[in-house]
């Protein structure tokens, strides 16, 4: 049940975002998709969440032929860079939203729903806030929220879209393990949007470095560091280059890094 | 397994209701607006290309457009002065009672415009309460072209106060604190300062202003007099061909008054549009 | 060092003392802020509050028994209940428009989208009486469907449709105006992570984006009612006058004035006026109280 994607290319206007990029992740994977701006990675991140559509390609998740469902079907949360919270419904209202709009027949309970909120609320650490609007929290708070809100209707996949860059530097560390170990608890699909290299090489299983609408390389975060396969992946992980390691495809000066035997980094 | 994509007119979205809400929209416009407007700029072709001019060339018709255009532009001169300091008192100074008249700057939006129009005719007829002293000294404001001023005066000052006042607000004072700095005057300051910089919107302003005062019929018509070739307002004129079944001459005297209201909205948005690029 | 009381009593005297204090050089002479303010409060009292207080003194000029009485005569009546039926019907009317219109502008990403935003702001800037007219050249006796309307029996002008037309277009931009900013302003984000979470087009609609204009909404639907209840001109044109039928508040105040009853005539305006300000009053709550939610380009 991995997720699939085969030459998946769109324009807008005249802009080529992405130019046939293909791709396959196992499932529970951390995906980080790493790139500066205008490499296409947020295109490629909307168009699996459905709020893009690509002008040609497939892509295969769950079984399923993907783009053939509509954003409301595919029960991929999706996490947005501002948060998107709905500015007039509690903490708590925004949580329970996906499940709350679902049809009689398979909407949960009203005893349900608050309990399931009352569980993420507890996951993300944020017991006892569901009362507050969001413009009573700090950035960091309702990031965690939104998130909530994603895991509320049992996503098939995640995504999430530079989750953390609207937030200072302390709080990104903090958040940053804090999602790694989400994700080791829960093992869901989850697609991660960034620019920042040190974020993607310690939270991902597998980073795909992107330029200019394709995939330069996708790879362990200790493959990418040993073996970049361009200059522009080279330079573009410069600062986590091994110090020393020349950009050469040798197993000889393969970098050791704390992996597990998956290869997996583990911080 | 590639899909195919045609040129689109718009990028496909991720949110529903597009086209039933364009449609909607456009079949709205279309049965109110569009419409309509075409039945005016039709008809006058009835007349034929000579009878259409000698329409809108009658003296009568020349005068009404006169009166209607001259005293909107003084009106708005008259505002764009006044309306000028209120914004100013409004935004910068505090002082008693400050909210009320904020708030009472929006009355000639919200007071039906008959309204305006028999109050003021009361108010500066000659035993009103500014009539009356007015004509001691010997000036008389109703039933005359001056009535028909002061009616677009009040008809046009929110336009410039509530344009200037967001502007005004969001000016920062760093070039005033510059200008200070460098040995300016308050009042060198304003005039090479501020007002440059205030100049296009309080054109803005006054140029709205003056839209709304040349179609203005409600408030004036009370105060006017209404004496043919001497004061009698375009609207007016209108109305008295329609009375006469003269539908195509008063479409024509409309036409003249929509190209008009067109020509400006066009030159506002440029305006508009220059301002933005600018900031 | 012995300190006197006279320098310690002038610097109190000049924190304390409007006049005294030094002035911040962004700051105008006091003499100037007393004079542009007196400008200021003298001309709005002349041109704006003195009228409004004529409406109501002369409304009362003879007591308010004169007054209640020109209120409860039957043409009088009429006249309020067809005004009360033409805003009921022009102002939701509208008011979809506006949410309609404002949806597809908002939301999405179109060619044509400022032709359509200008398109829609024409009325705004059409004299009242050409908005009347434009309708009795279509409907008029000598419009263009005037002789079919005449062999059907249907009457539009001089009756209560053309005054309802009449009126939805002078007020047809009201709401969209107020809306189209703000959700431009707003952008798509909500509804779009609506969307991800299972909702359909109208859950999204009434559960996220609805309450998040409901201000603007407000605010737009009464502006719009307070000119559709009190427009004149267009109504004027299209009404034909006719006394205890198709004359609305403003044209009977007209009808009253012309016939020299003063007090009749300003009675009317009165109810008119307390209208005007309870518009504003509830306005300016809204605009002090959700100042950034009405609208994006700020108001004041």
């Amino acid at each position: 049940m991995s997720l699939v994607i085969e030459q998946i290319a769109k324009r807008f206007d005249r802009f080529p975002a992405l130019k046939g990029v293909s791709m396959e992740a196992p499932e529970g994977c951390f995906l980080a998709l790493l790139g500066p701006s205008g490499s296409g990675k947020t295109t490629l991140l909307r168009i699996l969440g459905g709020l893009e559509f690509a002008d040609v390609g497939h892509i295969q998740f769950a079984g399923l032929d993907w783009l053939s469902l509509p954003a409301r079907e595919r029960r991929a949360g999706f996490v947005f860079q501002q948060y998107a919270l709905f500015r007039h419904m509690t903490v708590a209202k925004n949580i329970a939203f996906g499940l709350s709009i679902r049809p009689r027949k398979t909407r949960p309970t009203r005893a349900e729903i608050a309990r399931r909120v009352e569980e993420l609320l507890a996951l993300v650490q944020l017991d006892g806030l569901g009362k507050r609007y969001p413009s009573q929290l700090s950035g960091g708070q309702r990031q965690r929220v939104a998130l909530a809100r994603a895991l509320a209707i049992e996503p098939r996949m995640l995504l999430l879209d530079e989750p953390f860059g609207a937030l200072d530097a302390k709080v990104r560390k903090d958040l940053r393990h804090w999602l790694r170990s989400l994700h080791e608890r829960l093992g869901l699909t989850t697609v991660f949007v960034t620019h920042d290299q040190d974020e993607a090489l310690e939270l991902a299983d597998m980073v795909a470095v992107m330029n200019q609408g394709r995939i330069e390389q996708i790879a362990a975060p200790s493959e990418l560091r040993a073996n970049p396969a361009s200059d522009f992946v080279a330079e573009f992980l410069g600062q986590n280059a091994a110090p020393g390691v020349v950009p050469l495809r040798t197993a000889a000066t393969r970098q050791k890094s704390p992996t597990d035997s998956r290869g997996y980094a583990t911080y | 397994m590639a899909t195919l994509v045609l040129p689109r007119v718009r990028s496909r979205s991720a949110l529903p209701g597009f086209g039933f809400s364009l449609a909607f929209t456009l079949f709205y416009l279309s049965a109110i607006v569009l419409i309509p407007l075409a039945a005016l700029i039709i008809r006058p072709w009835e007349l034929g290309w000579n009878g259409f001019w000698a329409e809108i060339l009658a003296p009568r018709v020349l005068h009404a457009l006169k009166l209607s255009f001259g005293a909107a532009a003084v009106a708005a001169a008259i505002n764009s002065v006044f309306g000028l300091i209120v914004a100013w008192v409004l935004v910068r100074y505090r002082f008693p009672f400050k909210r009320v008249v904020d708030a009472l700057v929006d009355l000639p939006f919200a007071l039906p415009t008959a309204v305006a129009g028999i109050a003021l005719s009361a108010l500066y007829a000659s035993n009103g309460w500014i009539g009356a002293p007015l004509e001691k000294a010997g000036i008389k404001i109703a039933y005359t072209p001056y009535g028909v001023v002061v009616a677009l005066v009040f008809i046009g000052l929110p336009f410039v106060v509530r344009t200037l006042q967001p502007v005004l607000t969001d000016l920062s004072r760093d070039s005033e604190e510059a200008a200070a700095t460098l040995g300016a005057t308050r009042f060198q300051t304003f005039r090479r300062v501020i007002l440059p910089t205030l100049a296009p919107t309080l054109l803005t302003g006054t140029a709205m202003a003056f839209a709304r005062a040349v179609g203005e019929y409600g408030s004036v018509i009370f105060i006017a007099g209404n004496l043919p070739m001497v004061s009698e307002i375009t609207p007016l004129l209108i109305i008295i061909k329609l009375q006469e079944y003269d539908y195509a001459g008063a479409a024509a005297v409309g036409v003249v008054m929509l190209a008009v209201s067109f020509v400006f909205l066009l030159a506002l948005n440029a305006l508009q549009a220059w301002v933005s690029s600018r900031r | 060092m012995t300190t006197t009381t006279a320098p310690k009593m002038k610097r109190v005297a000049m924190k304390t003392i409007p006049i005294l204090r030094p002035r911040a050089p962004t700051d105008d002479h006091p003499l100037v802020k007393i004079a542009l303010s007196a400008i200021a409060v003298v001309f709005i009292g002349l041109f704006l509050f003195m009228p409004l207080l004529t409406v109501f003194s002369e409304a009362l000029a003879q007591g308010w028994r004169m007054a209640w009485d020109a209120l409860s005569e039957p043409d009088a009546i009429e006249a309020i209940k067809l005004t009360l039926l033409v805003a009921a019907i022009a102002v939701p009317l509208n008011m979809v428009f506006g949410l309609a219109a404002s949806w597809c502008i908002a939301k999405f990403d179109f060619r044509g989208k400022n032709l359509l935003i200008t398109l829609i702001d024409i009325p705004f800037s059409v004299s009242p009486v050409v908005s009347g007219l434009v309708f009795v050249l279509i409907f008029g006796l000598q419009g263009w469907l005037g002789q079919w309307l005449r062999d059907n029996d249907m009457k539009i002008i001089f009756a209560l449709p053309g005054i309802v037309l009449a009126t939805v277009f002078v007020t047809f931009p009201f709401v969209a105006r107020e809306l189209i900013p703000l959700m431009i302003d707003q952008g798509k984000d909500e509804e779009e992570a609506a969307a991800t979470l299972g909702a359909g087009g109208w859950s999204t609609f009434f559960r996220v984006t609805l309450p998040n204009i409901k201000w603007a909404l407000l605010y737009g639907v009464l502006l719009c009612n307070a000119r559709a209840m009190g427009e004149f001109g267009a109504v004027s044109v299209v009404s034909g006058h006719i006394r205890g039928l198709t004359n609305t508040m403003p044209l009977h105040v007209e009808v009253l004035y012309n016939d020299y009853q003063y007090v009749g005539a300003f009675a009317v305006a009165s109810v008119l006026a307390l209208l005007a300000l309870v518009t504003l009053l509830v306005k300016s709550v809204l605009e002090w109280q959700f100042a950034d939610e009405i609208s994006a380009t700020h108001r004041h």
